[in-house]
């Protein structure tokens, strides 16, 4: 069938119907896992495999904290080769370049499934190209937790990566050798996996301040190296320097001014981009010279928003993953910078929810149509490049929400007929802010009439796409494959779209 | 051999190589080529008919360019290759 | 009238597909010291075009193009058949120079039926600082624009942040600009990381007598213009003064907060709000 945003959804699976749609439906939760008395202490991934009896056609779980600097799932996928186990089901929270074996593992028929919320680098690529047999089911942040919480999901073995442990099971990201900050994604697979094993490089008497519960911690493994926390940065942590991407951001910075929602207690969540950065700095200038202060930032955290912390520019950070070593660093000595579970995110079912408290958030695209439908899973060829993680969470949660973007990225115009994948529907996106002119969704006509009589140039989202074509010439239409590998899933558990093979 | 290079492979660029040759022959690289390679190509045999140039071998390495980059490109290496006797 | 212009190096395509959306109100194609000497064609090709066929265009077109002893001199020139360009930015300009360009000018003007292309003089040597009132009175010159890091190096000193050194070009340049009725443009500030340095420069620039600034880097744009506009003191002000004279007609002069308002000062805010209008300020 066709769903609400217009594409096609095999009958098998709930189509999309609308981002409100959760609200018609009751939270499902299934029990916790028992809580254990005794945890047990092993020296490798391989003993875990013979004591849980680990096996083919089961469901593993990770978190990408360590990002492109992980090593246990890695490991792990060294020991599904080594006994050859098949048809696994991964879940990892995010796939990175760096996680190379999964890529022989998907070739070799090892894993066949995956669920995960964001993916790029040769395990994307490999996908795209359609070597996994069964299905790649990409999720938001928040929808994961739903999914696990609901049972929908049902994980066998949840391999956490753990900086630190203790000697009852407790852990966390917050120092250590291969310290990553908070595990707000580890924390549904932890509390509803049938077995829990943290693997860790470092084991201490007593943790003070632990976000893993050892109450449901099976086992510890302890081994040599579990990271490189080098690898969690993300990207640059400098300001950019394209002057294209200045120019949107102080822009963006500028009309947040405009409609006054920079005002005492406010609360905001950016990308970790660096035109992202460039906005974070314009807004903190409006901050310091108009004597505002907010309530918190959240999300990923990175070093830009832990100095507006320490400049005593916001209360509080609420932070799901850091992104950099000064958000590690802050999170470990800063009582004020708090971690989240990705539930506490944007769990569409989750009382209060940061996300729900967010006055506005900046987002990125890779494409956009007419209808402001935002794509961040594929590029404009249709291969795998990213995912959702938190956008469609965050778009629909926030009272703002604005994509910034330039129009043209080597000659691709940003703005398409249609997007090759729908990751965030268009009716939780606000504004488009481009180098060009900026496009409010005609549904918001409260800031039409706001920014109406400013001298911000507002032109409609046809236009930038007709101004875009001029300057690039019209670019022919990339037609799909029949072939599907794979489904966008909304974070209410229904179906946004489909991912097809290249 | 007669051969005239301009341009770069910096985004949003391209670079064009002419050489003499027998035949015309035209070969573009593109990473936009799904979506842009018969302007690309229209381009380039516009230009050549422009300058009244046949017998060449093109190739464009291109990086994203607008079609008067392009355009410009393959000019300068033309008159490179002319004048480089 | 504008209040900056900004150079873009004329063989790099991404700033020149960019050139009209940066913040400048007006952009400089540069294809002398951009541009290396091996590219010269190339640039002037691309440039060339650009103008021609692309669909957006800065509101104001400049073209730096190479001295007069150059080689690349004329083939420069034969830019203003593309018919956008406003401004040729004449480098090294002396009498002498600026005769040459006139010829030139003329000569494709006539063959081609061209409008007449006016002439921003970059005024860069001991020389050209010396002939400046003779420079301005050039039918072609409509500004003149300071060069400061040439000059500093004909007279072989060193450029210092508060700029001392070139205060006798800087003066010489607004002098003969405000008594010629034609515009006078900063030298650029090549310290693109400072911002508090550049509102400093800027800062002395205008209260000096410069009307605009030249810019090698989009983000300092912001500053430029904020800095040579007029401040929200000074349109209040003028607002106030044009009141005034509305319920003051017939008279010559009359006061307003126990100043008197005359000719000289009801012009002073004539001007004052005709640039906020121009530049969209309330």
């Amino acid at each position: 069938m066709i769903n609400s945003v217009n594409r096609f959804i095999p009958d098998n699976l709930i189509a999309y119907q609308g981002s409100d749609e959760y609200k018609n439906k009751k939270r499902i939760l299934i029990d916790k896992k028992q809580k254990q008395l005794k945890t047990v202490f092993l020296n490798s991934i391989e003993e875990a495999f013979d004591l849980y009896n680990i096996k083919s056609e089961m469901c593993l779980s990770f978190h990408h904290h360590l990002r492109n600097g992980d090593f246990v799932i890695q490991k792990v996928c060294e020991v599904i080769k080594e006994r050859d186990l098949k048809n696994l089901h991964f879940a990892p929270s995010s796939i990175f370049p760096s996680y190379t074996n999964i890529v022989d593992l998907i070739k070799t028929g090892n894993i066949t499934d995956i669920h995960t919320n964001y993916l790029n680098g040769p395990v994307a690529k490999t996908i795209s190209e359609g070597n996994l047999s069964g299905k790649l089911i990409m999720n938001t942040h928040g929808g994961r937790a739903r999914l696990i919480e609901s049972g929908d999901l049902k994980i066998n073995i949840a391999f956490i990566a753990c900086p630190v442990v203790d000697k009852l099971g407790n852990g966390t990201g917050s120092y250590g050798k291969s310290a990553c900050g908070t595990l707000g994604y580890a924390i549904s697979d932890l509390e509803y996996a049938d077995v829990v094993i943290l693997v860790t490089d470092t084991i201490v008497e007593k943790i003070e301040h632990k976000q893993i519960d050892g109450s449901y911690v099976d086992a510890v493994i302890q081994i040599n190296q579990i990271g490189d926390s080098n690898g969690i940065i993300s990207g640059t942590t400098k300001l950019t320097k394209d002057p294209i991407g200045l120019k949107i951001a102080k822009e963006c910075s500028m009309i947040l001014k405009e409609l006054g929602v920079i005002k005492n207690g406010f609360s905001m969540q950016t990308g970790a981009g660096k035109t992202s950065l460039a906005v974070v700095k314009y807004i903190r200038d409006i901050m310091i010279e108009d004597g505002i202060k907010g309530s918190f930032a959240s999300g990923g955290i990175t070093a830009s928003y832990v100095q507006m912390l320490e400049e005593n520019l916001f209360d509080k950070l609420y932070d799901v993953q850091c992104f950099d070593l000064e958000a590690v660093e802050s999170y470990h000595k800063n009582k004020n910078h708090l971690a989240m579970s990705a539930s506490q995110y944007g769990n569409p079912f989750e009382n209060n929810t940061v996300a729900s408290r967010l006055s506005f958030v900046v987002l990125g695209a890779a494409e956009i149509d007419l209808d402001f439908n935002v794509n961040v899973t594929t590029d404009s060829m249709g291969y795998l490049i990213g995912g959702s993680g938190g956008h469609a969470d965050i778009a629909h949660e926030a009272d703002l929400t604005i994509v910034i973007s330039p129009l043209i990225k080597s000659r691709i115009p940003l703005i398409k007929d249609e997007v090759m994948t729908v990751t965030t529907p268009g009716c939780d996106i606000d504004m488009l802010i481009t180098e060009r002119g900026i496009a409010i969704n005609p549904n918001r006509l409260d800031l039409l009439e706001k920014l109406k009589n400013s001298h911000f140039p507002l032109v409609s989202i046809k236009e930038l796409y007709d101004i875009t074509h001029k300057i690039t010439g019209v670019p022919k239409k990339i037609l799909k494959s029949s072939e599907i590998i794979g489904y966008v899933e909304y974070r209410d558990g229904s179906f946004i779209d489909c991912i097809y093979k290249i | 051999m007669r051969v005239g290079v301009a341009g770069s492979k910096e985004s949003n660029d391209c670079l064009v190589t002419v050489k003499e040759s027998n035949e015309t022959k035209i070969v573009i690289e593109s990473v936009v080529a799904a979506f842009f390679y018969d302007q690309i190509k229209a381009t380039v045999e516009e230009t050549l008919k422009e300058m009244e140039i046949e017998n060449v071998s093109v190739t464009v390495e291109d990086k994203g360019a607008l079609d008067y980059t392009i355009k410009s490109r393959l000019i300068s290496a033309i008159k490179r290759m002319t004048l480089d006797v | 009238m504008f209040r900056s212009l900004l150079f873009i190096p004329g063989n790099n395509p991404s700033m020149i597909q960019n050139a009209d959306v940066f913040n400048s109100d007006g952009i400089i194609f540069d294809l002398e010291d951009s541009v290396d000497i091996n590219e010269k064609d190339n640039a002037r090709n691309l440039v060339n075009n650009y103008l021609s066929s692309a669909n957006n265009y800065p509101s104001l077109v400049v073209l730096r193009v190479n001295p007069i002893d150059t080689e690349f001199f004329k083939k420069d020139i034969e830019l203003i058949k593309t018919k956008k360009i406003n401004y040729i930015l004449l480098p090294k300009t002396t009498m002498d120079a600026l005769n040459v360009l006139e010829e030139m000018l003329y000569d494709i003007e006539v063959k081609f039926d061209l409008d007449t292309v006016k002439v921003i003089a970059l005024v860069e040597s001991a020389k050209s600082i010396i002939q400046i009132f003779k420079i301005a009175k050039h039918c072609r010159v409509e500004a003149i624009l300071l060069g400061a890091e040439d000059l500093c190096n004909d007279l072989e000193i060193d450029r210092s942040n508060e700029g001392n050194e070139i205060l006798f070009a800087r003066s010489r340049v607004i002098y003969a600009c405000a008594s010629n009725n034609i515009i006078s443009i900063d030298t650029p500030n090549t310290n693109i990381d400072d911002e508090l340095l550049l509102r400093e420069d800027c800062l002395n620039a205008k209260n000096l007598g410069m009307k605009a600034k030249s810019s090698i880097h989009p983000s300092q744009l912001e500053i430029i213009n904020e800095v040579f506009s007029p401040s929200k003191k000074e349109i209040i002000w003028a607002k106030r003064v044009l009141e005034a004279v509305e319920k003051n007609i017939g008279k010559g002069a009359f006061s307003l907060d126990g100043k008197m308002i005359d000719k000289p000062i009801i012009l002073k805010a004539q001007k004052i709000i005709q640039k906020a209008n121009k530049y969209n300020m309330e």
